[in-house]
């Protein structure tokens, strides 16, 4: 039999930068009080959102997800043409084909990179980092960049008194690639697609344009509370064990911003002590589906809260249902 | 068998946990929503905590007839 050579890489990856974009518009509880019948308190109690951010006149998934990644390339410092991988998670770039990331990458400057769009919703950046880990190590890569980009403010249903507060448009982006030490530890993650209804787009797109009408975002949210609270927080375990980490072994905890509640729950079941400091960024940005985990991420290191070279545990989960963790040493 | 009391008293452990309402105030005469305070978000924690704590299943549909302790109690004491 001929030989095929294999690709091979370096013994570990990690994430080297991370940057992100949020839209200038900000809407306050008070703003969605037109659409429904609702209250501040409420939905403070309920979700810890106090404000959101949604994109205006000239902004766009696109504009958003280029800030996010000029940043993080630059902060990486390593040349674009260095940069073999493009991966764009989202669920709001309402063009299906091309795939938004080979356009991405070329107002980059990033030279003939694969570059794809993948569909995780809101586990939709550890998605894209297990893959770009994958490839880092197997040397189908120098490096990868990661974009999770959404404008879910474009599929609000405004008249939902259930979900009319809950998302926020914006972006992040992470540059991977080789390294001394590992940096990501090992993916856990899943789907059940036997709640696929339980988050869901409102109407395919060929019954939208039949009926000229706009799909939104509908949700169960008793059922994703009642699976983020339960089956998420053993997955959380799950990804600290799969990476000899303990609680006390761990820095900071950035778990997808869904819901504040949904945190807190997360919070008790793992047993964090009162040291670890936890992403609340769901109280300015709100859910910001694929991007939440990123931009959490960037607001802790630009605040000083967190700290490059910590320990973070990740996990993201959403519609599919689909769910991703891992632990990773903070850029 | 745990006793009726021995479920209330650890049911009343889970509710201080998740919604931090006082131990002593978790009665059996008790709505959890009106006097407990307890949200619709809370409610299904508590009862997911249950289904742990219990070893029971308590379907959705099931979960809007339990509307006091004496209510979660007993279903809990007819299927554990």
């Amino acid at each position: 039999m001929t030989e095929i050579k294999a690709s091979t890489g370096p013994r570990y990856a990690r994430i080297l930068s991370v940057g992100s974009a949020t839209p200038s518009r900000v809407i306050d509880n008070e703003y969605l009080l037109q659409f429904i019948d609702s209250s501040d308190e409420w939905i403070t109690q309920r979700t810890g959102i106090r404000e959101r951010r949604w994109i205006d006149e000239g902004e766009s998934i696109e504009t958003l997800s280029l800030e996010a990644a000029r940043t993080a390339i630059e902060r990486s410092g390593v040349p674009v043409d260095q940069i073999d991988a493009v991966i764009l998670s989202t669920i709001s770039h309402y063009h299906q084909t091309p795939a938004l990331a080979p356009k991405l990458a070329d107002a980059l400057g990033i030279p003939d990179a694969a570059a794809y769009d993948i569909s995780a919703a809101c586990a939709g950046f550890s998605y894209g980092l297990a893959q770009a880990e994958g490839m880092v190590r197997s040397g189908q890569a120098r490096h990868v960049l990661v974009i999770a980009g959404e404008t879910i403010s474009e599929i609000t249903d405004l008249t939902d008194r259930g979900t009319a507060f809950l998302f926020g448009d914006g972006a992040g982006a992470v540059v991977v690639g080789p390294s001394e030490t590992n940096g990501i530890g090992p993916v856990v993650w899943g789907s059940d697609g036997s709640q696929s209804g339980a988050i869901w787009q409102t109407k395919g797109w060929q019954e939208a344009v039949a009926e000229g009408t706009w799909p939104r975002l509908g949700m169960d949210g008793r059922a994703v509370f009642k699976w983020a609270t339960s089956f998420i927080a053993q997955a959380a375990k799950k990804a600290m064990d799969e990476a000899g980490i303990t609680p006390d072994q761990l820095d900071v905890f950035i778990p997808h911003q869904a819901n504040d509640r949904i945190t807190d729950t997360l919070l008790r079941y793992l047993k964090l002590p009162e040291s670890v400091v936890v992403a609340r960024t769901i109280r300015q940005l709100g859910n910001n589906s694929a991007a939440t985990i990123p931009m959490a991420m960037d607001a802790l290191l630009s605040s000083g809260e967190a700290k490059s070279g910590q320990t973070a545990l990740i996990i993201g989960f959403g519609a599919g249902l689909v769910y991703a963790g891992q632990v990773i040493t903070l850029p | 068998m745990a006793t009726t009391e021995e479920i209330r008293a650890q049911l009343a452990e889970l509710v201080n946990d998740v919604a931090g309402v006082p131990v002593e105030d978790v009665q059996l005469d008790k709505s959890f929503v009106d006097d407990l305070d307890v949200d619709s978000l809370a409610m299904v924690e508590i009862l997911v905590g249950c289904e742990e704590k219990f070893g029971v299943t308590i379907p959705d549909e099931e979960s809007k007839n339990l509307k006091t302790v004496g209510d979660a109690v007993a279903y809990i004491e007819a299927h554990s």
